[in-house]
């Protein structure tokens, strides 16, 4: 896990080989084994949706005598639980208001940071390092976003701007402190930022406590945001999306872009894909792992932007969520790929707003959402075993056009 | 003649790589913040330790401390013993041991007291104190444990917080409806196995990056918990939650020992878990280093071709690690719900798991290393929720920070050299 403290060489080099090796199996699968992964993760979900049915339980008591009645308990309490997870996700002609039936645009608004710090966690995954640490890079992203949102009072044109350049910086000190310490000791980034991510729930609870505190509340919590300095909903009053789905979007295509034509991605996938290869060819290893942290903890920062401009409007040491540990899966089902990270985390938004819905509506807890998610996430991380189970032969060429 | 004259140089130069200036430069920081905060902002006022409890064997009057003038004493300690570190450094290459480990005791007992003779009622129950700290320090140590077994034979468990709480679940799920602690006991050490089981599966049968792995099995418990909690343990049967009404451990208190002051509430006032605990620290260390087991998993956390050569069978070590590792990682959360508190309650660990990752570095992947850092952060954490009540000169965030805080610096090499197995992490194919 930790590296030995070396002089000149950061990175042993029997490191490098598995870092690569793991983005080439993330990178080498296809879109069949995603899509069999969701629907194996989903199968499993529906028979804990069934046995913990009482329903179901109760038919079962009678299972040899009639076991339709069984069935058909198991396929209503299934088709229930997961229709009003598609419902609350796309459309649900039976909500009662108009804006309640459209859930897609729920849906939206929850993609949006998980996008960000999907993409956060894609551009360290293919530069071989893993960011487990979005979760504390948001919180600093937020918290920065915060003090200049609420602590400030600027014109409008300017207010918002800043608001995103303060969240972008929160989050890149957050993930450059981790980059500085990989590149210059050695110290793994994965110890270091899931120690990052604790170290900024306490720091945001100690400032939530004494310098961010609104003074007219008692809880530990911010004052809300200035009316400049909130994203502009995209939808009007009635939906919660807002203008930050568009930061979200550019910073796709930007993700993309700097992956694929510049010069310093192709620095930081030579890296990942072999850094002692890299660093003959003359590349600076060590300053790619703190520039790619710098910029991936600028990405999750601007989530914590979406969350505190775009739909919380005030920071609570809640202001993270989940998001950030989502976002290792979303990077992970989204096979490390801009665009696939976007699809990734539109799939895991309608997850997020169809499970509220299938927690009111069905009496699922949402935390089937989760066991699902963590599911595809180790099916797609495990190519053998979904070829196991639906016997498909693997792709001969796989390795070599890995 | 010319052997001798190529030798010299070449040790020369290894000895100046090897000569690192982080903690002589980490020591007179912390010396400069000791004269800094004991000395000059130090509280005028006294921090009193209440020793002895009623009913001890034999009373110990309270210690009270003039937090001032130990403020001063400790701060001169740390500038001389920084100085000694600088000059050793200088001097050797390597700093002795005794400095580094004084150095810490005096910094950690100055802090402490001048955290306590800065609050307003300037009194702490030494016993209160690490009573208290038990709680958290408990299920580290089986955590940091089970750490300890899986990385050991070279495979990363980020798992622990997952394990922990499988345990917590299925020792109240089991405790409840067999109104049997034990039974509860048994049943969590076989869910930290089931977890175990896929973390070893899927690392080192599927070859499934181990971090990976790790991370998705903690979301994978915690939906699952948080599901089953939902659907069984809130069924109410006659206005009770039947599932969630545990069986507890009961304290079994060793005779004269636990009259011992401070020590025997501490140690030998415990259920089961707690004796349990001290016996594998023992047991693990004394497997891991002296017996040719031991020999075994550690070569091949260090160097699996070579094991392999000799003929231990390296993936089937580590299978059997990671599962006994699950074991001791489910019992530690076995004593959230049968001996901490008396019913499960969603994500109950709370992150415990990674402050017990935490421990593992900071205590070297060493059995006792690990415990000794667990209490260290047991005592800070209870320490916070002591000092949350009376006013403090330090915020309790800060406290709490500290584990974590403490680790960075460890895997920076900022605190002594904190080195994983060489093959932590590497999964092994044969051939």
């Amino acid at each position: 896990m930790s590296e030995t403290q070396t002089v000149k060489e950061p990175t042993p080099p029997a490191k490098e080989s598995q870092g690569s090796q793991v983005i080439r199996e993330i990178m080498a699968g296809n879109a069949v084994i995603s899509v069999l992964a969701v629907v194996v993760a989903l199968v499993i979900g529906g028979i804990l949706i069934a046995v913990t049915d009482p329903r179901v339980t109760a038919a079962a008591g009678y299972f040899f005598a009639d076991p339709a009645a069984t069935l058909s308990a198991i396929w209503s309490s299934v088709s229930e639980a997961y229709g009003a997870l598609w419902r609350g996700a796309t459309y649900d002609p039976t909500a009662r208001t108009w804006q309640g039936q459209l859930g897609i645009f729920e849906t939206l608004t929850f993609a949006t940071p998980l996008i960000l710090s999907g993409l956060a966690v894609t551009l360290a995954f293919r530069a071989g390092l893993f960011n487990i640490g979005a979760q504390g890079q948001i919180i600093l992203g937020a918290t920065f976003a915060g003090a200049v949102g609420f602590g400030m009072h600027l014109p409008p044109a300017i207010h918002l701007p800043a608001v995103i350049l303060a969240g972008a910086i929160g989050g890149a000190i957050w993930g450059g402190i981790a980059g500085f310490l990989k590149a210059r000791t050695g110290a793994h980034e994965v110890i270091v930022t899931i120690m990052l991510n604790y170290i900024a729930i306490s720091l945001v609870l100690y400032l939530l406590k004494n310098q961010l505190k609104d003074p007219n509340s008692t809880n530990p919590i911010s004052p809300q945001m200035d009316g400049n300095a909130v994203f502009p909903l995209l939808l009007g009053p009635n939906f919660r999306v807002h203008a930050g789905l568009i930061v979200a979007i550019l910073a796709v295509i930007g993700v993309a872009w700097l992956l694929n034509r510049s010069t310093l991605g192709f620095e930081y996938r030579a890296i990942g894909a072999n850094p002692k290869a890299a660093r003959t060819a003359g590349m600076l290893v060590s300053r790619g792992y703190i520039t790619v942290m710098l910029i991936s903890g600028a990405l999750a920062g601007l989530a914590g932007v979406a969350q505190i401009a775009g739909t919380e409007k005030s920071l609570d040491s809640e202001i993270a969520g989940s998001i950030g540990f989502d976002a290792i899966t979303v990077a992970l089902l989204g096979r490390s790929k801009p665009w696939g990270t976007f699809f990734a985390a539109l799939l895991f938004g309608a997850f997020k707003a169809g499970g509220t819905s299938m927690a009111v509506n069905a009496d699922v807890s949402i935390d089937i959402v989760a066991v699902v998610q963590s599911l595809i996430v180790l099916f797609i991380a495990a190519p053998p075993l979904i070829r196991s189970i639906f016997r498909i032969k693997a792709a001969r060429r796989e390795g070599a056009s890995a | 003649m010319s052997v001798t004259a190529n030798i010299s140089p070449s040790k020369a130069v290894d000895r100046v790589a090897v000569r690192s200036w982080k903690l002589p430069i980490l020591f007179g920081l912390l010396a400069l913040f000791a004269v800094v905060v004991f000395v000059v902002l130090g509280p005028s006022g006294q921090a009193t330790f209440r020793i002895s409890q009623e009913g001890d064997a034999w009373q110990v009057p309270d210690l009270a401390v003039p937090a001032k003038v130990f403020g001063v004493v400790v701060a001169i300690l740390c500038v001389l013993l920084a100085a000694r570190a600088y000059q050793q450094m200088r001097n050797g290459g390597r700093i002795d041991n005794w400095v580094s480990m004084t150095f810490t005791v005096a910094f950690v007992v100055g802090l402490l007291v001048w955290i306590i003779g800065g609050t307003k009622t300037q009194n702490i129950t030494l016993v209160g104190l690490f009573t208290g700290a038990m709680l958290i320090t408990t299920p580290l140590v089986f955590g940091s444990l089970s750490g300890v077994l899986c990385e050991r034979s070279g495979v990363v468990n980020i798992a622990i917080e997952g394990q922990l709480l499988a345990g917590a679940f299925t020792a109240s799920l089991v405790s409840s409806i067999t109104h049997n602690a034990y039974a509860g006991l048994f049943a969590a050490a076989v869910a930290g196995v089931l977890v175990s089981f896929l973390l070893a599966a899927f690392s080192i049968k599927y070859v499934v990056n181990q971090i990976i792995v790790g991370v998705v099995l903690n979301v994978l418990v915690s939906g699952l918990t948080g599901f089953l909690f939902e659907k069984i343990m809130k069924i109410k049967v006659d206005g009770a939650t039947i599932y969630n009404q545990p069986a507890q451990l009961p304290d079994l208190p060793i005779p004269l020992l636990s009259q011992i002051p401070v020590i025997g509430p501490t140690l030998f006032r415990q259920s089961i878990i707690g004796y349990l605990m001290l016996v594998l620290v023992a047991g693990i260390w004394f497997g891991l280093f002296r017996t040719r087991w031991g020999l075994r998993i550690r070569a091949v956390g260090e160097h699996p071709k070579a094991a392999d050569t000799v003929g231990i069978n390296v993936n089937r070590t580590r299978f059997l690690n990671v599962l006994a590792g699950g074991a001791v990682a489910g019992v530690g959360g076995a004593y959230f719900t049968l001996v901490a508190v008396s019913s499960f309650s969603k994500d109950m660990t709370g992150g415990l798991g990674f402050i017990a990752l935490a421990a593992l570095i900071f205590g070297r992947w060493n059995p006792i290393g690990a415990a000794l850092a667990a209490l260290l952060f047991g005592v800070a954490g209870n320490l916070q929720s002591i000092l949350s009540l009376a006013g403090t000169p330090i915020d309790g965030q800060f406290l709490a920070m500290l584990p974590y805080a403490l680790t960075i610096l460890a895997v920076s090499g900022f605190v002594g050299k904190s080195r994983a197995p060489a093959a932590d992490g590497e999964p092994y194919i044969k051939g």
